[in-house]
């Protein structure tokens, strides 16, 4: 009787046992991926680094990264060196002390933060720059390839201002920093695209600082000695809104085709609906984020060392008008803005 | 006699004008469509909202302070204001809450100035960071660029607006600058700033509250900061609160120095703040027509500004008397 009880104890074990090794086995073999993968993500260190995280661009790209972080059980960290390069440049000294696994950051300019970029990833740090890609390669740079953007620009401007119309085929440009990525490249595939045209004059080029203030007085002094101008292209639908209110107030909205870029914040939106813009390329912030993280697995997962392979992650764009704008189709930086602080 | 005479008559303000004239014939007979009267409207437009800023510096510079937290206070004051609107607080209301931020900020300055001793330099630096400092944690949240909200009403016509085919903030600058000129000149607290930055100590001495006077300039600059700040963001559309880390502050300065305004006080008056406020016009108007970036155009402009003080101190060099204490 005894020894029947125990056989019968010794088979449930036994069954036990046997069934939770098929349910680790069937555990194995639905995705024997997904361990190692979350492995390599868990506990890992992110380090965000914007020119200034008060702007709508870098409040999408950090929110969804975080949000991304957070589900995978990664730390982020946001510095907001707000607009001060020199605090940037300081940021990026202490977080390379700090030695975090990823630090993603913004170009204020082509040089100012080469050498510290440089630095991280000799440090081992992974490093991904956002939207304005400075003159060193890490290891993914993620924003829209400016320069066909560019290009692209100069076709539409063509074909609202070139020679198959009945217009004055003056244009104007303003850019924003000069030296700054979006800008730059921008422009010059602006340029270049435009030699296709040589019936289109550049009347005026001038920078404005990502500035709106500084984009109206420009262009509303341009207007005046252009008053038959017939296209303006803008860099950025930020300081776009000034330019935009420079044309409206000179009674020139649907007279100047407005062309401009950004991310797809609902001033966009807003101002395509209301005429300001006749058209904006649109390159999608949130979307953005997501490609960031997504190379921030990517490298993580893979066992290379920092700096050893380097992509180039161009951002999809769209092109917008009036016609596209329907309730939720631009973004609230307000939401992304709460996640970050 | 000659000698003094031909001396005044070749001061800093003068000179400035000498050169706003020259540059002004200049780009007339140079540039197409400058003496357009639609560009002349441009030009003045474009630094209206400079003016006014520089009519709320020269109230406090008068009285020998300085006041740096003019755009932190404009920015801060009237983004919040915006935002208020924006989320469903009456027009009215919410301008209302922006003064009494943009008056309270200045008469928290102007305390810490008056009372506490505190150098205006260093109280208004101070205070310009606490303001962007506190404003971006606390009231303006969001993105640092307020969008002006679509139903404005009659307020968004500030810097909208035409009346007989003058832009707004061309009166509404006219108006300021009409209203710092009478105050200056006619009403007896006008004329206290004048004795106070002209000596401290006598104004003091003879019967003058200096203190609570210290404190009025103050509260006088953050009121018309505010008015300003208005304006910027009703004909720009928007109001961007990264212009306290631009070089504003120091545009502000330039225009009441430009004109001959001495940071030591008791010298000057609206008319300098006017004649450096067109000569950075009339550089600006020329320099976009003929399509100069703008980080030339800083070079110019600062180039005309030390040729100005060097002129100045060749024709009119500093001895013990005409020096006063406290020059910078």
């Amino acid at each position: 009787m005894k020894s029947a009880l125990l056989r019968l104890a010794a088979v449930a074990v036994a069954a036990l046992t046997v069934g939770s090794a098929t349910v680790r086995a069937q555990d194995n073999m639905n995705d024997p991926y997904r361990e190692p993968a979350l492995n390599a993500l868990k506990g890992k260190s992110i380090a965000y680094l914007p020119i200034s995280i008060g702007f709508d661009l870098a409040q999408a790209w950090g929110g969804v990264i975080k949000t991304e972080a957070d589900r995978y059980g990664m730390t982020f960290k946001a510095r907001d060196p707000n607009w001060s390069t020199d605090a940037m440049a300081q940021a990026m000294t202490s977080l390379i002390a700090e030695h975090p696994d990823v630090i993603v950051t913004q170009n204020p300019d082509l040089q100012s933060l080469a050498r510290l970029l440089k630095q991280a990833n000799a440090a081992g740090i992974r490093v991904i720059q956002m939207n304005m890609q400075g003159a060193i390669q890490t290891d993914a740079f993620v924003g829209p390839d400016f320069i066909s953007m560019g290009e692209q620009e100069a076709g539409m401007i063509a074909k609202a201002c070139g020679k198959d119309t009945q217009t004055s085929h003056k244009i104007a440009i303003v850019q924003g920093v000069l030296t700054g990525g979006v800008s730059y490249y921008q422009v010059k595939g602006l340029l270049e695209g435009l030699k296709a045209h040589p019936e289109i004059k550049v009347v005026s080029s001038q920078a404005a600082d990502w500035d709106a203030s500084k984009s109206r007085a420009i262009t509303e002094t341009v207007l005046q000695q252009n008053p038959d101008l017939c296209g303006i292209v803008d860099v950025w639908d930020g300081q776009g809104v000034g330019t935009g209110a420079a044309i409206k107030q000179a009674g020139k909205q649907g007279q100047v085709y407005f062309l401009t870029s950004g991310g797809g914040a609902q001033s966009m939106c807003d101002r395509l609906a209301d005429g300001t813009f006749s058209a904006a390329i649109n390159y999608d912030a949130p979307g953005m984020g997501r490609d960031a993280f997504t190379a921030i697995s990517a490298l993580l997962q893979s066992k290379q060392p920092a700096g050893s392979i380097k992509f180039q992650l161009y951002s999809p764009t769209r092109v917008m008008t009036k016609a596209d704008v329907k309730a939720g189709t631009c973004w609230d930086p307000q939401a992304y803005a709460t996640l970050l602080r | 006699m000659a000698l003094s005479l031909s001396k005044r008559a070749f001061n800093q303000e003068r000179i400035v004008f000498l050169i706003t004239i020259v540059l002004f014939a200049v780009f007339a007979v140079e540039l197409n469509n400058f003496l357009a009267p639609a560009n002349l409207l441009a030009l003045v437009r474009s630094v209206a909202v400079l003016g006014m800023l520089g009519m709320a510096m020269l109230v406090v510079v008068l009285g020998r302070g300085i006041d740096l937290a003019i755009v932190a206070n404009m920015a801060i004051s009237v983004g919040w204001a915006l935002q208020l609107i924006a989320g469903g607080m009456p027009v009215w209301l919410a301008l209302c809450v922006g003064l009494g931020f943009a008056l309270g900020m200045s008469l928290i300055g102007g305390i810490l100035i008056a009372y506490a001793e505190i150098p205006s330099l260093f109280a208004t630096l101070a205070m310009a960071t606490f303001i962007y400092g506190f404003g971006r944690a606390h009231l303006i949240t969001g993105t640092d660029v307020v969008y002006l909200p679509k139903d404005m009403g009659l307020v968004a016509q500030l810097g909208q607006g035409v009346v007989a085919g003058i832009p707004m903030p061309i009166i509404v600058a006219a108006a300021t600058a009409l209203a710092a000129y009478l105050f200056l000149k006619y009403t007896k607290p006008g004329r206290f700033i004048f004795a106070m930055g002209d000596n401290f100590n006598a104004a003091r001495i003879g019967g003058i509250g200096v203190r609570p006077m210290l404190v009025f300039q103050y509260v006088l600059s953050g009121g018309a900061t505010f008015l300003a700040g208005l304006i910027t963001a009703t004909s720009v559309g928007a109001m961007n609160t990264r212009i306290v880390n631009s070089n504003m502050i120091y545009d502000v300065i330039l225009v009441v120095v430009l004109g001959g305004v001495g940071l030591s006080g008791g010298r000057g008056g609206v008319r300098n703040v006017i004649v450096g406020t067109l000569l950075i016009g009339v550089l600006m108007n020329g320099m976009t027509i003929m399509d100069v970036q703008y980080t030339v155009q800083n070079v110019i402009k600062s180039l005309i500004l030390l040729f100005a003080i060097v002129s100045d101190s060749i024709i009119n060099p500093r001895d013990e008397q005409t020096g006063q204490q406290g020059d910078i």
